[in-house]
């Protein structure tokens, strides 16, 4: 029984630990957002160029950001879960998809939202645009596959083995687009030429993108914690939790 | 062992002809419909021609991917596949070959037809037709994995378009660009070569990961 | 000699735990019949034995060393027949015999093929394709197999189902030839079966 107990001590351990986690990354997110937001629309100067409207460049970068990162830590986390066998990164990994595959949507959208005003379309095929909506499908079929699958470990492996090929075709991908793109050069308004940043704009969407962090990571370990109860929901510790807090 | 696995497969086809001969009319009825749908107008078909002609052996090559494993995992052939002494990738690059030879090569030798139909050049045939024999085989291989990860899922079929289409898109952007680009008169070597940088790259990686989805999913 | 052991195995499906704690050691010229009502986790028990699936707990050893690690060698040495008969429908009795042996990397000719299929009792069947074979003609296709692989270890589950009265003679008489050349075997069956056997074991599953 030895060999049980410390099996299960660390997803335990680890709901307890984020438990106590949570808080302080919500404070943490909704303050850095407050102050963010705050820069953004009152302290930034106008654009000169662009008016206003530039303004949603506040949530569109990190959004950007962190869905691209957030990619690389889940498959991060996934080859972990593979190669040493640990549920705990499993789950993260499953954790980790959603907010991702959100912050991925919210790029795409404030950037259709951006788009509108400057070139006069909702939509262009731009590299870095279609390389995002790429990246959604990629996000949209690690998670159908999880949810098709009924057997926990078979789909924290299945999965486990997208994300990985997908990590390692994202690079490809992204080349493949940009050299398309390039190619097609007529029907491309390029992103790249931004125009130069007041020091202000900088800070506000540094902290901006903090304060999606902590948010993501604050979600993710409120995700993981139902997902742990979820999985776990017949050992003793869990059966003991809810005698606690009933 | 390895050609016993991809001349059973072959057997296999033949002698069920009919689902080797669907994928390929699905392949001509997807190109011969776009011409409804934009209008007759030859110019735009020309430009139209690689783009509908991968896309659509993107799809055929996609739709057929579910009879990879699927026959041999409910027969029990694959459990003893996955107990041979022999290496398993071995025996899924000779599936995944035998799945080229049985979807890929049709659609490679109706595509000049069908170009044709598109008022193509035979230069631009000639390119269309070496992109698609040297892009097909990489569908088959990385169409592998994800038969392998969907192996015995409800909806499978549906949710291994949505693995693999994503990972699809280099093919379909350097095998319908080799042959813009020869139209361009910018040649299409480029194009060729990183296409058969693919092919290699998925010769060496697809089959062992896709051997390591199979236990995977067999477990 | 040849050792197959298992030591403290655990099955876990989805949140049941089918059996835990079995602890077996079969060794050569040795037979084990494993029983259970259905659902007590006899095929999961058989897969765990040959590889294909990992068991929650525990390990299973062949001449003392891990089947995980062994891989292939040990495949090499075993020879599983599930459920699944794994004969192709569109294949003739020959066809299926000799691309299933290849695919135990055992490489058979035609004749070979043949003596064996009628040592089955399918003489003159050979060309049919298997959908026109019944039930238990394929269950004979398949059991073809033990008579051209020369393999020490037979995990056998259910081999007996659908099989006639001369059919379970012969196999009980190849069983029994096997076993005295120093082989082993791991079975399920419902049925009874008499084999003499050096060693008999019974796992009885909870």
């Amino acid at each position: 029984m030895a060999i049980n107990w410390f099996k299960y001590s660390s997803p335990a351990s680890f709901y307890s630990l984020a438990g106590k986690m949570i808080p302080f990354f919500s404070v943490a997110a909704a303050v850095l957002f407050v102050v963010g937001l705050y820069i953004g629309f009152f302290v930034a100067p106008t654009d000169f160029q662009q008016g206003e409207a530039y303004r949603i460049i506040f949530i569109h970068v990190p959004a950007a950001w962190l869905s691209m990162f957030l990619y690389v830590i889940m498959a991060m986390w996934s080859g972990i879960g593979l190669a040493f066998n640990t549920r705990l990164s499993s789950m993260v990994a499953t954790a980790i998809a959603p907010t991702g595959a959100m912050f991925t949507f919210l790029a795409l959208w404030t950037g259709a939202l951006w788009g509108k005003p400057m070139w006069g379309t909702w939509w262009v095929w731009d590299a870095r645009l279609t390389s995002e909506l790429i990246l959604l499908f990629l996000y949209i079929g690690f998670m159908s596959l999880q949810a098709a699958i009924d057997d926990p470990r078979r789909a924290d492996k299945a999965g486990a083995m997208i994300a990985l090929v997908g990590v390692v075709n994202v690079p490809i991908i992204y080349f493949s687009v940009k050299w398309w793109n390039t190619l097609h050069q007529g029907a491309s308004v390029s992103l790249t030429q931004s125009p130069k940043m007041a020091s202000t704009m900088l800070t506000g969407m540094l902290i901006m993108s903090l304060a999606c962090w902590m948010y993501a990571i604050a979600v993710i370990l409120i995700r993981t914690r139902a997902i742990i109860l979820e999985r776990e929901r017949h050992t003793v510790w869990v059966g003991q939790l809810q005698e606690a807090t009933q | 062992m390895f050609l016993w696995i991809i001349q059973r497969d072959l057997l296999l086809a033949m002698r069920r002809r009919a689902d080797v001969l669907t994928t390929l009319f699905f392949f001509i009825i997807v190109v011969s419909l776009f011409p409804l749908g934009v209008g007759p107008e030859m110019n735009m078909l020309r430009t139209m021609a690689p783009g509908v002609v991968w896309v659509a052996a993107l799809l055929a090559s996609m739709l057929s991917l579910g009879r990879m494993f699927s026959s041999d995992h409910a027969d029990g052939t694959l459990e003893q596949m996955l107990l041979s002494p022999q290496s398993l990738s071995l025996l899924v690059l000779g599936k995944a070959l035998a799945h080229w030879l049985v979807t890929g090569v049709p659609l490679v030798l109706m595509a000049p037809v069908l170009g044709i139909q598109y008022d193509l050049s035979t230069d631009a045939l000639l390119v269309l037709t070496a992109s698609l024999l040297l892009g097909t085989p990489v569908l088959s291989l990385i169409g592998a994995i994800g038969a392998a990860l969907t192996l015995g899922l409800r909806g499978g079929g549906v949710l291994v378009s949505l693995l693999v289409l994503p990972l699809y898109i280099p093919v379909l952007i350097f095998g319908a660009g080799a042959v813009e680009a020869s139209a361009a008169g910018l040649g299409a070597g480029a194009h060729m070569s990183l296409l058969g940088a693919f092919l290699l790259a998925s010769l060496v990686l697809a089959p062992w990961t896709a051997a390591v989805s199979l236990r995977i999913s067999m477990e | 000699m040849s050792t197959l052991q298992g030591n403290k195995l655990t099955c876990v499906r989805g949140d049941r735990k089918l059996f835990s704690d079995v602890n077996f050691s079969l060794e050569t010229g040795g037979l084990m019949q494993v029983q259970g009502r259905n659902g007590s986790g006899k095929t999961s028990l058989l897969r765990m034995l040959c590889g294909l699936a990992t068991p929650a707990h525990g390990d299973i050893r062949w001449d003392g060393v891990e089947i995980r690690s062994l891989g292939g060698s040990y495949h090499g040495a075993m020879t599983y027949l599930g459920h699944l008969s794994g004969v192709k429908d569109d294949l003739t009795a020959i066809e299926n015999l000799r691309i299933s042996s290849a695919l135990a990397g055992v490489e058979i000719d035609e004749r070979k093929a043949h003596e064996a299929l009628q040592h089955m009792g399918l003489g003159g069947r050979e060309l049919l394709p298997a959908k026109v074979l019944s039930q238990g003609q394929r269950r004979r296709v398949t059991l073809a197999r033990l008579l051209v692989c020369q393999t020490v270890l037979w995990i056998l589950d259910e081999p007996l189902t659908a099989l006639d009265t001369t059919a379970v003679k012969l196999i009980q008489d190849l069983m029994e030839r096997h076993l005295e050349h120093g082989g082993m075997i791991v079975m399920t069956t419902h049925q009874e079966i008499e084999i003499t056997a050096v060693a008999t074991q019974r796992l009885q599953l909870a």
